[in-house]
């Protein structure tokens, strides 16, 4: 890998007065590279999503950002925010809500409107530009709130729990949807998530954190497919379903629909859940 | 456009039925009311005390000083001064609203502010605006700027302010902080500072509060500037007719009414004007909720 990694945590620790709610993290995230927090409610998952977005201040330990302090990077626009409820501002249309970042930052009007076009042309959603959030469906609302996260267009995106309101059809086409942006982008992810199968069949890694004080007590290989482009195999070492990440060919539903079905998903789940379960011992 | 047109007809409807109440109450109630025992349980329904609508109807179209045929119709004297309180009234809402806005910013910037101010702005409410009118009028009259001096209409205005910037500075507050923390945190993230933030999130977000503030702001202003119209005995306005109209009233009585009908017409006006804000701010108009 030849740029600095995406995110870089080195002894991570934050308390909430009394509360420990994360215990010597130490993680690093390539670029491009896509790896999910997973664990218990409470395990503090959230709070290291929050703490890379400088939305919330480590107690201690060091946190490199595009090898950049968060505070810096932040301000730079280096990475790109989704939330679980899509949060897109009722009074702009869909196009202007995935303006928003650019509009913050006082882009130009031609330019913003040509970045939010290319934008819902990569999430599907061209012909709703002009449409209401409100008159969108939960999923759409989400994928809007993606490519709003991804306008400035951001070597890291950030998503917490981002398709945990969504019914689990939505949410296995949101998965292969968000495989092929990924992809397309190129862009790094650091994703928290509740479902063991979610973050196996998206990520390149898995990391499974225990209950309060959260630590990492493993990190599994997941099964993300496509890959592709600039990682190699410099990544995360022989992951299993790699195999099929050489395809440069399209990334389609099938072939996310292939992984889930493969018997490497299968042990992955099962080598997550033992993960979990031996957290909670 | 459908459901305004039949506001408006359901409007002119409650009016001709407030009409008919009237005119049954005066058919069915005997002249002296009703009694029981020496308790009048019902008013009395005599000319004196409730004329006819089209009496006074038709009082607003004869002349104000009786016998004089070339003076203005009490019609045009109650159009008048509805205008000027009008007027004042306006200035007082702008004048409040301004403050109100200001006021809610710097609460909502602050949070020590806001504990320390809003009781005091929820107090300024409960003291009697007749405590206060008087006050402003002997302040003002010690008040130059820059040469011109303090007028007593600019005294109603102040006064009419007082009572329209609460709605306004409650309201206003209530919707800049309406943002869902995640919307607030979506803002922090895309490195927007107080003052993007504010323009893009919570200004937007606090029309579909402030529009009926906006409302609640210009009646109180109306009703503020006729009391102090009143209190500091400001002339030209139709709180002064009002009083001068009421001496009047147990010779004619029907004259007292067209004066009230201005001051009632006089804040159907101002509510609609806010109407019209309404319609600009349509796109912001989302639920309150």
């Amino acid at each position: 890998m030849t740029e600095a990694g995406a995110v870089e945590l080195t002894g991570v620790h934050k308390r909430f007065g009394d509360v420990h709610a994360l215990d010597g993290i130490d993680l690093e995230v390539g670029g491009g590279e896509f790896v999910s927090l997973i664990g218990p409610s409470g395990c503090g998952k959230s709070t290291l999503l929050r703490i890379v977005a400088d939305l919330e201040q480590p107690t201690d330990g060091e946190v490199l950002v595009g090898g950049k302090p968060p505070r810096r990077a932040r301000l730079d626009q280096d990475y790109g925010i989704a939330f679980q409820q899509a949060g897109l501002l009722e009074w702009r249309t869909v196009a202007e809500n995935v303006e928003l970042p650019l509009h913050v930052h006082g882009i130009g009007r031609a330019e913003r409107r040509a970045r939010a076009t290319e934008l819902l042309e990569l999430v599907g959603l061209a012909e709703f530009a002009g449409s209401r959030p409100s008159e969108l469906s939960g999923g759409m609302q989400q994928r809007v709130a993606i490519a709003r996260a991804l306008a400035p267009s951001p070597k890291l995106l950030l998503m917490d729990e981002p398709f945990g309101a969504l019914d689990e059809m939505t949410r296995e086409r949101m998965q292969a949807e968000l495989l092929r942006i990924a992809r397309e982008t190129g862009a790094g992810v650091l994703f928290v998530t509740h479902s063991i199968p979610e973050a196996v069949v998206l990520s390149d890694r898995v990391v499974v954190m225990s209950p309060r004080p959260g630590r990492i007590t493993e990190i599994v290989d997941g099964c993300r497919l496509g890959r592709g482009m600039a990682a190699g195999g410099a990544g995360g070492a022989g992951g299993v379903g790699k195999d099929s990440a050489g395809e440069a060919a399209e990334l389609g539903p099938a072939d996310v629909e292939d992984v889930r079905e493969s018997g490497t998903f299968f042990a992955a789940i099962t080598a997550v859940r033992e993960a979990l379960r031996k957290g909670h011992e | 456009m459908a459901g305004r047109t039949r506001a408006l007809l359901t409007a002119v409807a409650a009016f001709v039925l407030l009409v008919a109440v009237w005119e049954l109450v005066k058919l069915v109630v005997p002249d002296e009311g009703v009694l029981l025992g020496d308790t009048r349980v019902l008013p009395r329904t005599d000319d004196a005390a409730m004329p006819h609508v089209w009496t006074v109807l038709a009082r607003l179209a004869e002349p104000e000083v009786a016998g004089a045929a070339a003076g203005r119709t009490v019609g045009a004297a109650v159009a008048s001064g509805a205008l000027f309180t009008l007027g004042l009234a306006m200035g007082g809402l702008l004048l409040g609203g301004v403050l109100g806005v200001l006021l809610a910013l710097a609460m909502q910037r602050s949070g020590l502010l806001e504990r320390a101010a809003l009781p005091y702005v929820v107090a300024s409410q409960t003291v009697p605006l007749i405590a206060i009118a008087p006050l402003v009028a002997g302040w003002g009259g010690r008040i130059a700027i820059l040469g011109w001096s303090w007028q007593p209409w600019a005294s109603v205005m102040v006064i009419s302010s007082y009572l329209a910037f609460f709605p306004i500075a409650v309201g206003m507050l209530r919707g800049l902080t309406s943002p869902a923390r995640a919307d607030v945190e979506l803002f922090t993230a895309l490195a927007a500072g107080w003052w993007t933030t504010l323009l893009r999130l919570r200004l937007p977000a606090s029309v579909p509060h402030l529009v009926p503030a906006v409302r609640l702001a210009a009646a109180a202003a109306v009703v503020g500037a006729i009391v102090a119209e009143i209190s500091t005995g400001t002339r030209g306005g139709i709180g002064r007719l009002i009083i001068e109209y009421a001496q009047s009233a147990t010779g004619d009585p029907s004259r007292m009414y067209t004066a009230i009908l201005g001051a009632a017409v006089l804040g159907l006006v101002a509510a609609g004007a806010v109407g019209l804000l309404d319609v600009v701010l349509r796109r912001y108009r989302g639920s309150v909720s």
